[in-house]
């Protein structure tokens, strides 16, 4: 029984790290009211920039960590890139958010598939970053191998947890965000470009799912498909209400979900085979649904204006 | 100056076409393929034989179904991108009906897979209306579900004996002859024979026509468009907006199930493991594009058709762009059309035009 | 913060719209320790030239000096910069943040003073939110001016006038030395009132203040100098103490004005309406109707007098059925109405013409015939065995916009492309030609230019003579007195008293919206 909780843990926290940098992205932006669907799409760009420089470039060593880490760098930029883009359809043109995120993440999904088609194609993988185990604490018995033998990725999604929750509720920038999220006209009369503060918010974002789905492909997978981020960037979304708008929630969130995946994928290397493994693969997704029910109505909590675009000028 | 929302109108509708036409064009330069050729086996090589143009029209089919199907939903004011689920789930259950039963025939088969694709819509829109859940999330996690739900019945139930056990993809036995949709070639005399045209087409524009109908000329869609229209006019009108959300949702997720079944027992004749053919989403496309009127859907399905199909023949035309191409292209076009529609109606920015315009050209009217 | 304002003066401000001017070559000046009173109707253009005043409008044309110097505003961060600070209409708090976050909020902004700030305590700045600080100033300026507020509680959980004071506060941290403010006494309880302008003159030794209002008598109270709107022009300049609010009133419309005034004194019939023992929640779950009783009888308009806030608009949801009633018993003609929806209360023959129009009462983006059968579309003769008669509907249209003066292109246009007063004219059209039993009319004449006002109350007496019960709900009381045959007055979700038509004043209806019983 332990070895199965310890397999599962170990399988299910590399899981959650995608997770949680694109919902705690996603979170940033909902609170200053955009709520980017694009995620999913984003998040495929993402991956595809981050491996194509490690692939391009390759090497070895310490120039490798290097290469990889341009590739991560590479992959947040094209994700803030893609965010601005975003945020020039529904900011400056105040389109209706929810299809427009539909056709950020068609168009970024098959942008991304169409390039990687061309400059790398087939099933080529890249070596990527591997795991950093740290010292000393990875030789302490279970937790070693569960929570300090991860990938340098893993470590930092975790850190972002803390970074995202001071950015939104300590500092002068989150304050401001919070406030174009729940009362732009507020925020407006008080001297606050409200524009700019959601197209900084939507940068950093996604940024962040850019370098979700670059986690995904040069330290999870090491290798890029279509399916790679495979609904992902539509749980990170789903994962925000979950949260309740909150970064530690949203850790919850993401943990929850993962670790009700890594228990199908468990319960499958444990030899349950008769069991069919299809209704365990539901599981997360019924689970969402079902945490989306509970959550329902709250006032008071998250950004009243979210989806909503500000116009100064429009007066009623 | 009323002429001028139409200069401005036609400017900018202009001027976004030849947006995503730059935009497409500096992709496909990246792509490495040359442009011009590229454009043409996209937007032309369709229509160069019969049977290009009845792959196109297969194609339109369940375009056509899916995109009346999300006009009612956005209508209404929900937005159903829970298309390929219920999909899915009309197929489903158009394929445990019509392997089990014996005596199953097409016009029942058809009302099983709709049933199936409304009951996948009713779920996200009881979870709107009751519990406030966004639809945007819940039809997406809905289209996972329904997804892991055919991928066992696929798997288990439903396997064809023949491949099972083998390597071969998972799919069902062939389903009965008899509940086959014609093929057009079969009907008619004297056209090419190898292709799979069917009549599902003209189940498509019928149900177009009745969904128009039932929209603009039925006491309940005139509720629904109020209600999508203006939520809180139209409660105060006496309108159950929650009513009529669900039964918007369970139209939506109907036409949707139509669309699988039409497109499994028109075109595939089985249960195979990519069977929405992502027209779920392309449909959305088609339905913006439409001017989200059931009327409009129809030509605008013809031209996404048109384009899905030459990206699909772009391999074999020997042009180095995946058929991932269509995806870019459909996103393109919802953001821009997105986008357009806001700058259109925004009189702020046409008055800004207008007196630059004025300021350009007025002397000379003058 | 920055030098004091000795003189502020704009010229030739001029700002369109698409399809009105809203300000049209205006030229205005106030000097130290004035307190300018900014009068006229809605729609005047006295919040558009605020709004420019603070930068969140460009305007067109005109140009703005203070202390002689011109100054562009491009934000209101560079009008606070200048020591202007605006209290808007709509307060401009964030519910979900505390009073000291929402005024950090606006500092964090601020340019500020020290010019020689270096790199570092700039990033300081930036990497930490410095609460404690702006709780301090809060503290200390609450004090000076003997505003209370507390500076951790959310907005949400504050009254309208204690999140007015905040806005003072707020301002007042902004270093403002020249104050904005939009209709400030609007929401506020007649004490309330009489509080604010006693701060306010007390402010006004150490302030200059422009003060933007309606209410004759604050203007009288308050200012020293008027200013005065009509259609976006500036039509009169002088001071307050030449002119009487008689004359102050007749310019800000630019006629003498006749509103229709109810004078038969019909008998009224049977109770149309009793509501008796009625309990209703609001939006934030506690009780807003207090055992509210209240008839209304046949042929007969009761007018609703209170200070909005009261109760008024759950009373109206309530007894249309958008709003739970948690106990009590309203009858309409005899039949219950507790636990019907809409729908059902509808088909009784309850009219309602709702506060917001152009939200509530019409769907804007269909057209006006649509709109006009919206509550009959499933009955013949709009639509015959379960399909629409579209040529019923536009006859429909055709006959309401001749009969009830509807302005428009065609009745095929979007009804939200007509002004205040015509979409005004499509709800009452629809809801009279329905024939109903019963109407609510709430704020019906809010915002409407003198012209639409006038139809409209000749429209409620004429129902009132058909032998319709009317309850009409407004906060002008002149309205009230002049329509209604009796009067009753709503104070925290209890009426408060009855008054027959000829009791009722101005005076007497002032002191028991501010909740005393007996005069």
């Amino acid at each position: 029984m332990l070895d199965f909780i310890i397999l599962f843990l170990t399988v299910g926290i590399p899981l959650s790290s995608a997770l949680l940098l694109a919902s705690l992205g996603e979170t940033v932006n909902q609170r200053s009211g955009v709520f980017n669907l694009g995620c999913e799409g984003i998040m495929s760009m993402g991956a595809f920039v981050g491996m194509l420089i490690p692939f391009l470039v390759g090497g070895s060593g310490k120039v490798a960590w290097y290469v990889n880490l341009s590739g991560l760098v590479a992959a947040a930029a094209v994700g803030a890139l893609l965010g601005l883009l975003f945020g020039v359809v529904v900011i400056r043109f105040s389109a209706p958010q929810g299809i427009a995120g539909i056709g950020m993440q068609l168009f970024a999904t098959g942008l991304a598939g169409s390039l990687y088609r061309h400059f790398i194609g087939g099933a080529q993988g890249v070596a990527g970053i591997d795991a950093l185990p740290i010292p000393f604490l990875c030789d302490l018995p279970i937790v070693g191998k569960m929570f300090f033998s991860c990938n340098p990725m893993v470590y930092f999604a975790f850190l972002m947890v803390p970074v995202v929750h001071y950015l939104l509720f300590k500092t002068p920038w989150g304050l401001r965000v919070r406030a174009c999220g729940t009362m732009p006209r507020a925020a407006d009369s008080m001297g606050i470009d409200v524009s700019r503060t959601r197209y900084q918010a939507l940068a950093f974002g996604s940024a962040m799912a850019g370098l979700a789905g670059a986690y995904l492909s040069v330290c999870y997978a090491k290798i890029f498909t279509d399916t790679l981020i495979g609904g992902r960037g539509f749980i990170a979304v789903a994962l925000v209400y979950f949260g309740r708008w909150s970064p530690v929630g949203v850790l919850g969130g993401a943990l929850l979900f993962s670790l009700a995946q890594a228990l199908q994928l468990a319960v499958q290397a444990y030899g349950f085979s008769s069991f069919p493994y299809e209704f365990l693969v539901m599981l997360p997704y019924i689970l969402v649904v079902v945490v989306l029910v509970f959550v329902g109505k709250s006032k008071h909590v998250g950004p009243a204006m979210l989806g909503k675009a500000f116009n100064r000028e429009m007066r009623t | 100056m009323k002429n001028f929302k139409w200069i401005y109108t036609a400017g900018v509708i202009l001027l976004a076409v030849l947006l995503t036409l730059t935009v497409a064009a500096l992709i496909l330069a990246l792509l490495g393929a040359n442009v011009l050729d590229t454009f043409w086996v996209i937007f032309c090589y369709p229509f160069t034989t019969f049977k290009n143009l009845s792959g196109v029209i297969n194609i339109m089919t369940p375009l056509t179904i899916v995109g009346v199907g999300i006009c009612v939903a956005y209508r209404s004011g929900i937005m159903n991108i829970g298309g390929e689920g219920q999909m899915v789930m009309g197929i489903l259950c158009a394929l445990l009906y019509s392997l089990s039963v014996e005596s199953a025939s097409l016009p029942v088969t058809l009302l099983v897979g709709i049933l199936g694709g409304a009951l996948w819509g009713l779920f996200p829109g009881i979870l709107k209306s009751r519990f406030g859940v966004s639809e945007l999330l819940s039809t997406v996690m809905f289209n996972y579900i329904a997804a892991q739900l055919y991928a066992y019945c696929l798997r288990v139930p439903l396997l064809d004996p023949a491949v099972a056990g083998g390597v071969g993809d998972p799919q069902t036995e062939k389903l009965a002859e008899g509940l086959w949709l014609p093929r057009i070639n079969d009907l008619l005399d004297g056209l090419p024979k190898g292709t799979r045209f069917h009549t599902g087409i003209f189940v498509a524009i019928a149900l177009a026509v009745i969904v128009y109908l039932f929209m603009w000329k039925t006491p309940a869609g005139f509720k629904m468009r109020a209600a999508g229209a203006s939520e809180r006019a139209a409660r105060y009108g006496g309108i159950s907006v929650d009513k009529y959300l669900v039964l918007a949702m369970c139209i939506s997720g109907a036409c949707c199930g139509l669309a699988g079944t039409v497109e499994i027992l028109g075109v595939h004749h089985r249960g195979i493991g990519n069977c929405t053919g992502g027209y779920g989403f392309s449909g959305i496309v088609v339905a913006l594009f439409g001017g989200l009127h059931p009327l409009g859907v129809i030509p605008a399905a013809f031209f996404f058709a048109v384009i899905s199909y030459g990206c699909s023949a772009l391999q074999i035309n020997k042009i180095p762009v995946p058929s991932n191409m269509i995806d870019v292209l459909l996103g393109l076009v919802i953001l821009v059309i997105v986008a357009t529609k806001l700058i259109i109606a925004n009189p702020y920015w046409m008055d800004r035009a207008q007196r630059k315009f004025t300021a350009l050209f007025g002397r000379k009217e003058a | 913060m920055s030098t004091p304002i000795t003189s502020l003066r704009i010229e030739h401000i001029t700002k369109r719209f698409p399809g009105i001017v809203a300000c049209s070559d205006i030229s205005l000046s106030v000097g130290k320790g004035e307190v300018l009173a900014l009068v006229g109707e809605n729609g005047a253009g006295k919040t558009t030239l605020m709004n420019i005043l603070m930068g969140l409008y460009t305007p067109d044309e005109g140009k703005i000096y203070i202390n002689n110097k011109e100054v562009v505003f491009k934000s209101p961060g560079d009008a606070f910069a200048c020591g202007i600070g605006m209290v808007h209409q709509q307060y401009m708090l964030v519910p979900n943040l505390t009073v000291t976050e929402n005024i950090a909020l606006g500092l964090s902004k601020m340019k500020t003073d020290g010019k020689g700030e270096g790199r570092l305590a700039r990033l300081k700045r930036a990497a930490k939110l410095d609460l404690d600080a702006v709780r301090r100033q809060i503290v200390a300026i609450s004090g000076h001016y003997g505003l209370a507020v507390d500076p951790d509680a959310a907005i949400w959980q504050l009254s309208v006038g204690e999140q007015q004071r905040v806005e003072l506060v707020k301002t007042l941290c902004f270093g403002a030395k020249f104050l904005i403010l939009d209709e400030p006494t609007s929401a506020l309880t007649p004490q309330e009132t009489d509080e604010l302008i006693a701060l306010l003159k007390r402010m006004s030794a150490e302030l200059s203040i422009i003060f933007i209002s309606h209410k004759l008598a604050e203007v009288k109270a308050l200012s020293n100098k008027v200013a005065i709107l009509r259609g976006g022009k500036l039509v009169f300049r002088g001071n307050t103490a030449d002119h009487s609010a008689a004359d102050i009133a007749a310019l800000m419309t630019g006629h003498e004005v006749y509103l229709p005034v109810n004078q038969s004194s019909r008998k009224p019939g049977e109770p149309m309406l009793e509501v008796s023992n009625l309990f209703v929640r609001g939006d934030r779950g506690n009780m807003v109707l207090n055992k509210l009783n209240l008839t209304v009888r046949a042929g007969e308009i009761v007018g609703l007098a209170g200070v909005s806030g009261n109760g008024q608009r759950e009373l109206a949801e309530a007894l249309t059925g958008l709003r739970p009633i948690d106990s009590g018993e309203v009858l309409l003609d005899g039949v219950r109405l507790t636990g019907k929806s809409p729908k059902q209360i509808i088909a009784q023959g309850m009219g309602y013409v709702p506060e917001e129009r152009n939200v509530e009462g019409i769907v804007p983006s269909m057209s006006i015939r649509e709109n006009l059968v919206l509550k009959d579309i499933a009955k013949p003769p709009f639509s015959v065995g379960g399909l629409i008669r579209n040529r019923k509907i536009t006859e429909n249209a055709d006959a309401m916009r001749e009969k009830f003066d509807i302005r428009c292109s065609g009745v095929g246009v979007a009804a939200g492309s007509l002004s205040g007063g015509n979409i005004q004219k499509v709800i009452l059209a629809r809801e009279i030609n329905r024939g109903p039993k019963f109407l609510i009319a709430v704020y019906p004449i809010r915002g409407l230019d003198l012209g639409a006002a006038e139809f409209i109350h000749k429209q409620l007496l004429a129902l009132r003579d058909s032998g319709v019960g009317i309850l009409l709900i407004s906060e002008e009381l002149e309205e009230i007195i002049n329509l209604s045959d009796r009067i009753a007055v709503i104070f925290k979700g209890q009426i408060q008293r009855t008054l027959g038509h000829g009791e009722a004043t101005q005076r007497k209806l002032g002191m028991m919206m501010a909740g005393v019983k007996e005069i």
